[in-house]
């Protein structure tokens, strides 16, 4: 007979994966129980993560948010029964102080005749969050708001540290006159003779001209101004942020110029480039802000005393620059050399080719170095505390001293832990968020 | 029929400066060297007017008068009366010291958990990802400080170690008194020591060495020499033969007869520390700073090593572990003979520049009063003498010289497992 098979002549419908290996067992299985070794590693650690969180939250869960001093937390737990190190978190000193945590001694209306002056670092930072944002989200913000990002660099300092508004202004001038007269002296003579020309124009203008030009229209409108307030009375997180986004703007162009020079076939300038670059990548950080407590105004024209903020700024902006040129010189050894070519081959003459052509591909490939870099400098801001600046840190050594809230630990340096953590890994995440926008290659 | 003629013979013209790219170049360097001179020379005779209003002349005899500080954690001998010089020495000790011991730890934590966050375990690497981000973003600093607040609140006083039924008792067996002034750890003491071989008489930099270490260390060196030689017959025999001998029993007794041999005939013992009323006497005391600081520099760096190795793993491309397992080679085996060693090429130049950071961070000491170099002849030395140009241009150089030297020794190491490529 023909229609004996001795195999199976349909096809059987296709049978589900075994329930041990899908869905959440099976992902188990594979992810934490694979093995014998895997299954008490992943017990040792669960273990772990469970005891810790269990402490935590337990140590955190304490209802003293309103304590006015350490005693009084320890008398608020004492009556919930808990007792000893690890009784209970004392929150009141957040509550306290968190205030002096942020903005320092910035006036905040407490003293007599000083007004409530916070609003200005406050709006200071916003303004800074939109002036980055057609550097960080080029696609999603007006192409017109780069004039923000172009006026900032004066506004800043001016809503920091008051004063009148023509100073700022008077800077701001110097730069649109050397634009201006590089563009008119460009037509009449070489670019190169043109652009030095501008340089010396405009600080000719910045030594002679912008001080009393400012002074004399300050005291025309005296009503065009900010209160003064002076560097000292800085602290907080906001020196940090300030000294961290003053050096961190600054640092990127010397950067840049520092490591075009170390790249240049010029030797001298190459020396001078490699020379700076390599001392202060050799020395710690400290001992450069040793140099701007201490030996900055001696280096300084006889009678010049300019502030510790000031100082420290210029410190740390030469820090980050060196470090930054390294960064984009890495960025530029890692552009083929095909790229240098083709702009030669175009006929672009140096400055054009880094700008159309190597630069905006040597700053992408570095964009990851260049976020660590901005990461690392945020960072090492709390070491103005050695020099005697009221960074968070040193905030908390004053803190810590007065009689209320003597013995406190964990609550202080877990905060201010968690505000850098929140900054810096912000950052991170935002690199590598550019990293894969910016990638063209087809990975 | 064509005449080939010469270009025409240019004569120089000033504009050639400027606008003739084969003469620009000298111009623009020249311009920056003049710029460069003058900048420093204006900085050199801003200083010296400066200097001379202050009165100052810069001079470096300070270093010679006696300092009058005590500087309690120390490798060599010093005292109140030795002079700066012998200060700012026991400051670069002190340097080395932590960065060394914070570069061992660093590296043995950051490749522990660099290879964990790799683990297959989801539970394992969503932890170490955990302590690499909490350590990455937060600042050194903080967690120096916040180290040295923890050992001083929460370690109990030695008194605590008092009495019939003591709070606090020693950990290991007795041996290692930890309390909030310090940890006390056993010292190696020799009965019939060799005693000590002094450098540099009775000179300010004198260090002396102790004999007997050295002599440890001459038994440890000839071990692993005899080591060396026992596997290179190893392996010849296996090349001749196939069959490795075993081994391991005659390399165990290399390393362990020979030191052990030195340690007996030198009457090796260890003093363990004691409590004498209200304090430990005897041991070797370590301070709260030194630990903070080496914890700190220790933890916060690893989260850095444990990165660049996990970033050196994955650049070893898949087919390698592949064609390992194709050979029949087991997983540990592939790690160790395959990825590591093409891994650690990849991994070595960042790993020198993060212990140059190491080193450089270990100046942070100054914030829990550990007295290294910048405790030393840029902090207290600074402010007794009040020579701050000779102290922190002193301070500089020497980190520099460090950090060079460190540098120097890393891309050497480096260059010489370098592929060698065509």
């Amino acid at each position: 007979m023909s229609d004996v098979s001795f195999v199976r002549t349909e096809m059987l419908p296709q049978q589900s994966p075994p329930a041990s290996s899908v869905g959440f067992v099976g992902w188990m299985r594979e992810n934490l129980f694979s093995g014998v070794a895997n299954s008490i590693l992943t017990v040792v650690s669960g273990v772990f993560i469970i005891y810790t969180l269990w402490f935590i939250i337990g140590w955190a869960w304490s209802p003293t948010w309103n304590a006015q001093s350490l005693n009084e937390c320890r008398a608020i737990l004492h009556d919930l029964g808990r007792e000893g190190h690890w009784a209970g978190a004392c929150w009141g000193v957040i509550n306290d102080r968190w205030e002096q945590l942020l903005f320092g001694f910035y006036p905040n209306g407490t003293e007599a005749g000083v007004a409530d002056m916070r609003w200005r670092p406050i709006l200071a930072f916003v303004l800074l969050g939109f002036a980055l944002a057609p550097v960080l989200y080029a696609e999603k913000v007006p192409a017109k708001m780069i004039y923000l990002t172009m006026a900032y660099p004066f506004i800043m300092p001016w809503l920091l540290w008051g004063g009148s508004i023509w100073g700022p202004i008077m800077v701001a001038a110097g730069f649109v006159i050397g634009y201006i007269g590089y563009r008119v002296l460009s037509q009449l003579a070489g670019s190169l003779i043109a652009l030095i020309l501008s340089v010396v124009l405009a600080v000719a203008w910045w030594l002679f001209a912008a001080g009393g030009i400012a002074g004399m229209l300050a005291d025309l409108t005296p009503a065009l101004g900010l209160e003064p307030v002076e560097s000292r009375k800085f602290g907080g997180f906001m020196l940090s942020i300030t000294i961290g986004v003053v050096a961190i703007g600054l640092s990127l162009p010397i950067g840049i110029v520092l490591a075009l020079g170390r790249q240049s076939d010029l030797l001298i300038v190459k020396s001078l480039c490699v020379g700076f670059i390599e001392f202060i990548r050799g020395v710690p950080l400290i001992t450069l802000l040793f140099v701007a407590s201490t030996l900055l105004n001696i280096f300084m024209p006889p009678g010049t005393d300019f502030d510790i903020i000031m100082r420290v700024f210029i410190m740390v902006t030469l820090f980050a620059s060196a470090y930054m040129a390294e960064v984009i010189r890495g960025g530029l050894a890692a552009l083929p050399k095909g790229q240098y070519e083709g702009a030669d081959s175009l006929g672009l003459n140096y400055w054009q080719a880094q700008r159309l052509i190597i630069m905006p591909q040597a700053l992408k490939i570095s964009i990851p170095g260049i976020v660590s870099t901005f990461i690392g400098v945020f960072k090492d801001t709390t070491l103005v505390s050695v020099i005697g600046l009221f960074d968070p840190l040193n905030l908390t050594n004053a803190i810590r001293a007065d009689s209320d809230w003597n013995g406190i630990v964990w609550e202080l340096y877990g905060f201010i832990a968690l505000l850098f953590f929140v900054f810096c890994y912000g950052m991170s995440r935002y690199s590598m968020y550019l990293e894969r926008k910016l990638r063209t290659d087809h990975h | 029929m064509t005449t080939l003629t010469d270009p025409p013979k240019e004569s120089f013209r000033l504009s050639m400066l400027i606008y003739d790219t084969r003469y620009r170049s000298m111009t623009i360097q020249v311009i920056a060297m003049i710029g460069f001179l003058v900048l420093f020379g204006w900085l050199i005779s801003n200083t010296a007017q400066n200097l001379q209003a202050l009165g100052k002349e810069p001079s470096f005899r300070f270093l010679s008068e006696p300092a009058g500080y005590d500087i309690n954690q120390r490798l060599i001998d010093y005292n109140s009366q030795a002079t700066h010089l012998r200060a700012a020495f026991v400051g670069i000790l002190n340097t080395l010291l932590v960065a060394v011991l914070g570069c061992i730890t660093a590296t043995v934590l950051g490749v522990i958990i660099g290879v964990l966050r790799l683990s297959k375990n989801w539970l394992v690497s969503r932890l170490m990802s955990v302590y690499v981000e909490m350590f990455r973003n937060v600042p050194v600093l903080l967690w120096i400080v916040l180290i040295m607040a923890i050992l001083i609140e929460t370690l109990p006083a030695p008194r605590a170690f008092r009495g019939a039924e003591p709070e606090a008792t020693m950990k290991l067996f007795d041996t290692v008194a930890v309390t909030n002034r310090g940890v006390y750890v056993p010292e190696p003491l020799f009965s019939n020591s060799l005693g000590n071989i002094s450098f540099f008489g009775e000179h300010s930099l004198r260090f002396d060495i102790s004999l007997d270490l050295l002599a440890f260390l001459a038994a440890l060196i000839l071990g692993l020499f005899i080591r060396s030689k026992i596997n290179a017959r190893a392996n010849a025999l296996q090349e001749s033969t196939g069959d490795r001998p075993r081994t391991w029993h005659l390399n165990l007794a290399a390393i362990v007869v020979p030191t052990g041999l030195v340690l007996f005939a030198l009457g090796f013992h260890l003093g363990y520390p004691e409590l004498k009323g209200f304090n430990f006497k005897g041991g070797t005391h370590m301070r709260n700073s030194l630990i903070a600081l080496w914890l700190a520099l220790s933890l916060y760096t690893a989260a850095f090593i444990a990165e660049i190795v996990r970033a050196g793993i994955l650049a070893i491309s898949k087919g390698q572990t592949e064609a390992a397992s194709a050979l029949g080679l087991r997983p540990n085996r592939t790690m160790s003979l395959v990825i590591l060693p093409q891994a650690l090429r990849v991994i070595i130049p960042p790993l020198i520049s993060n212990y140059l950071n190491l080193t450089k961070n270990s100046s942070l000491a100054i914030a829990v009063g550990y007295m290294d170099l910048t405790g030393t002849l840029m902090g207290v030395t600074m402010n007794q003498t009040g020579r701050e140009l000779e102290t922190v241009l002193t301070g500089m150089a020497i980190y520099l010289a460090i950090s060079l030297l460190i540098s120097m020794a890393m891309n050497w190491y480096n260059n010489s497992v370098k592929l060698v490529e065509r």
